[in-house]
């Protein structure tokens, strides 16, 4: 190209344009090196979501798929009482989740990564750990700790504190909300510490220098710094547990249903597979609105503290 | 050191709420092991006495075998794909920067922030849309959409952890890309690799939601345990099996957090 490039009127920019794209070219090769992975992952994402929006506007009509394109089932998925009461059940379940599991979370992390000094890396790998491992395992746990002739009950009455097993333990948006918070734990705890570790430790001697004391150090600069990791964790946890069926399909009881739990009767007892492609998307959507709302509001927030 | 230490001063009711936070993370799952043990149908105290008959047990169910060697199948296939996938997505955002590369990344990474039973009934419907059969095979597909966002956090902090100019100096003298690779790259993030394939291989073992919407008639490990909950009297054996799957994924997944995090410099914490 460089060689035809003084033939033609506009060769000069074009070979400027070739220069460009030579000086350019770290950024062509590193296109071509994400690709593979970004169209793989594209491409297995938008396909099944995609055919799903489709079945969500089918009807089943007994063993058929009526493919008649309608909005009916998400008229349904809206207006009908039950799934709007799982629905926000579900979104209320998920934001305790959060709020209980980042708040235990945040002086753990703040431990590992102002207070420990030579086995961080012990701390972290046992933080990691458990939660590589089954998570189904982990939710059983919880029912044969909290069940009828569970571990606290059973303990409680050999210890002679009770005399019939306390029935509130389990089956209950309560022991939803435990169990989540342990099965979600690290995934609060890695993103915070992160955020707490990058602080630079500089500015902490700053504001103490500058006369702030343990307490306003730690709200003005320790805690606006680690929001990020805050954010991220938040959402982390958030989104997946509202979608989450294992729990409540464990522990939660008649109370304790969520949403999923629903969308999966429709994909296997109810067998009305459009209807629960609408409710999965619907879930999605307003899982969507809100996660886009919590961290534009605390981006703002942050603005007017800074 | 003096005026660090105000900031780093040892802080005690901090240190035991971690090792209570610690203990909280760990107790609960102990249980299981505890009561495979046990010579008891039913889950609870007082023991009644030590027993290796449910984990004897084990060896008589012929389906449990079968679900086990395709949990095996499937985690072997997911833990080489996601992480081959993963290196070119880690490389391509240390080595490069690029307008583009970063939400690349982002949309990458997104089955984090997806709950699975959506993405889990939507590669349902897709693979049943298309005609094709509920295998070992969508079960995989679906792992490798779980795992790849993890693979490539995990090859992130290693490629970001090691000196560029090493590559830089290996074209310098002449190697092409491919040799470069294969005798520079390749060494220095091996650790990174091998931790990516365990852990990948791990979290598709233990994978239960994607696994149940897209098992036909074979099945895996975790689904198979999740049939099994249903018969009370069956629930010991099915102790000593989560006992053995959580004992061995302690092991594997310990041994790649240490290979993994074990030289990685101290400024790049990473997940």
């Amino acid at each position: 190209m460089s060689a035809r490039a003084p033939r033609t009127e506009s060769g000069p920019r074009r070979f400027a344009g070739f220069r460009a794209l030579l000086s350019r070219s770290d950024a062509v090769r590193g296109y071509v090196l994400i690709s593979p992975t970004f169209i793989v992952m594209t491409a297995l994402m938008v396909a099944p979501v995609a055919m799903a929006v489709v079945y969500s506007l089918w009807t089943q009509s007994y063993l058929d798929i009526d493919k008649t394109l309608t909005l009916s089932n998400y008229a349904e998925a809206t207006t009908e009482r039950m799934y709007r009461v799982l629905l926000g059940r579900s979104l209320m379940i998920s934001g305790l989740v959060t709020l209980v599991t980042v708040g235990l979370a945040y002086p753990m992390a703040y431990f590992v990564a102002f207070h420990v000094k030579r086995n961080k890396l012990i701390w972290l790998i046992m933080i990691t750990v458990p939660f590589w491992t089954s998570y189904l395992l982990r939710v059983f746990a919880w029912k044969i700790i909290l069940g009828f002739n569970g571990v606290v009950n059973s303990g409680l009455k050999g210890l002679g504190l009770i005399d019939q097993p306390l029935q509130f333990l389990l089956y209950n948006p309560t022991s939803v909300v435990i169990t989540l918070a342990h099965a979600w734990a690290a995934f609060a705890i890695l993103p915070i510490y992160v955020s707490l570790e990058k602080i630079d430790r500089s500015l902490l001697e700053a504001a103490t220098d500058l006369g702030d004391g343990p307490v306003r150090r730690f709200l003005r600069v320790t805690l606006p710094l680690s929001l990020p990791g805050i954010i991220a964790a938040s959402l982390i946890i958030f989104i997946p547990t509202v979608g989450d069926y294992v729990t409540p399909a464990l522990v939660g009881g008649a109370e304790g249903r969520m949403i999923a739990n629903i969308i999966q009767a429709q994909f296997g007892k109810a067998n009305n597979w459009p209807l629960g492609a609408a409710i999965a998307i619907s879930t999605m959507a307003v899982v969507t609105v809100i996660s886009l709302a919590y961290v534009w509001l605390t981006r703002k927030a942050t603005e007017r503290i800074a | 050191m003096k005026d660090v230490s105000y900031i780093h001063r040892p802080n005690r009711p901090l240190a035991v709420y971690a090792i209570l936070y610690l203990g909280f993370l760990y107790l609960p799952v102990l249980f299981l092991p505890l009561f495979s043990f046990n010579d008891a149908t039913t889950i609870a105290f007082p023991l009644k006495g030590f027993t290796l008959r449910w984990y004897e047990q084990l060896a008589e169910i012929p389906a449990l075998h079968g679900a086990l060697l395709n949990s095996l199948k499937v985690g072997a296939v997911t833990a080489v794909v996601s992480t081959f996938l993963g290196i070119f997505a880690a490389k391509a955002v240390t080595r490069y920067t690029a307008p583009g590369l970063r939400p690349a990344m982002a949309i990458i990474m997104v089955p984090l922030v997806i709950p699975e039973v959506i993405l889990g009934t939507a590669l349902l419907i897709l693979v049943v849309q298309l005609g094709m059969e509920l295998s070992l095979v969508s079960i995989t597909v679906g792992h490798i959409i779980v795992t790849v966002p993890f693979a490539v956090a995990m090859l992130i902090s290693r490629f970001e952890g090691f000196d560029k100019s090493m590559e830089e100096a290996s074209s310098d003298l002449g190697e092409n890309a491919w040799w470069t690779f294969w005798r520079v790259t390749f060494p220095l993030v091996f650790p990174g690799i091998l931790a990516s394939l365990l852990v990948t291989f791990t979290i598709s073992f233990d994978e239960f939601i994607m696994a149940f919407f897209l098992s036909g008639t074979e099945t895996t490990l975790p689904v198979y345990m999740w049939s099994q909950l249903r018969f009370p009297a069956r629930l010991p054996s099915v102790l000593a099996l989560g006992a053995l799957i959580l004992l061995a994924s302690f092991f594997v997944v310990t041994f790649a957090e240490w290979i993994r995090r074990r030289g990685v410099s101290r400024s790049q914490p990473g997940l």
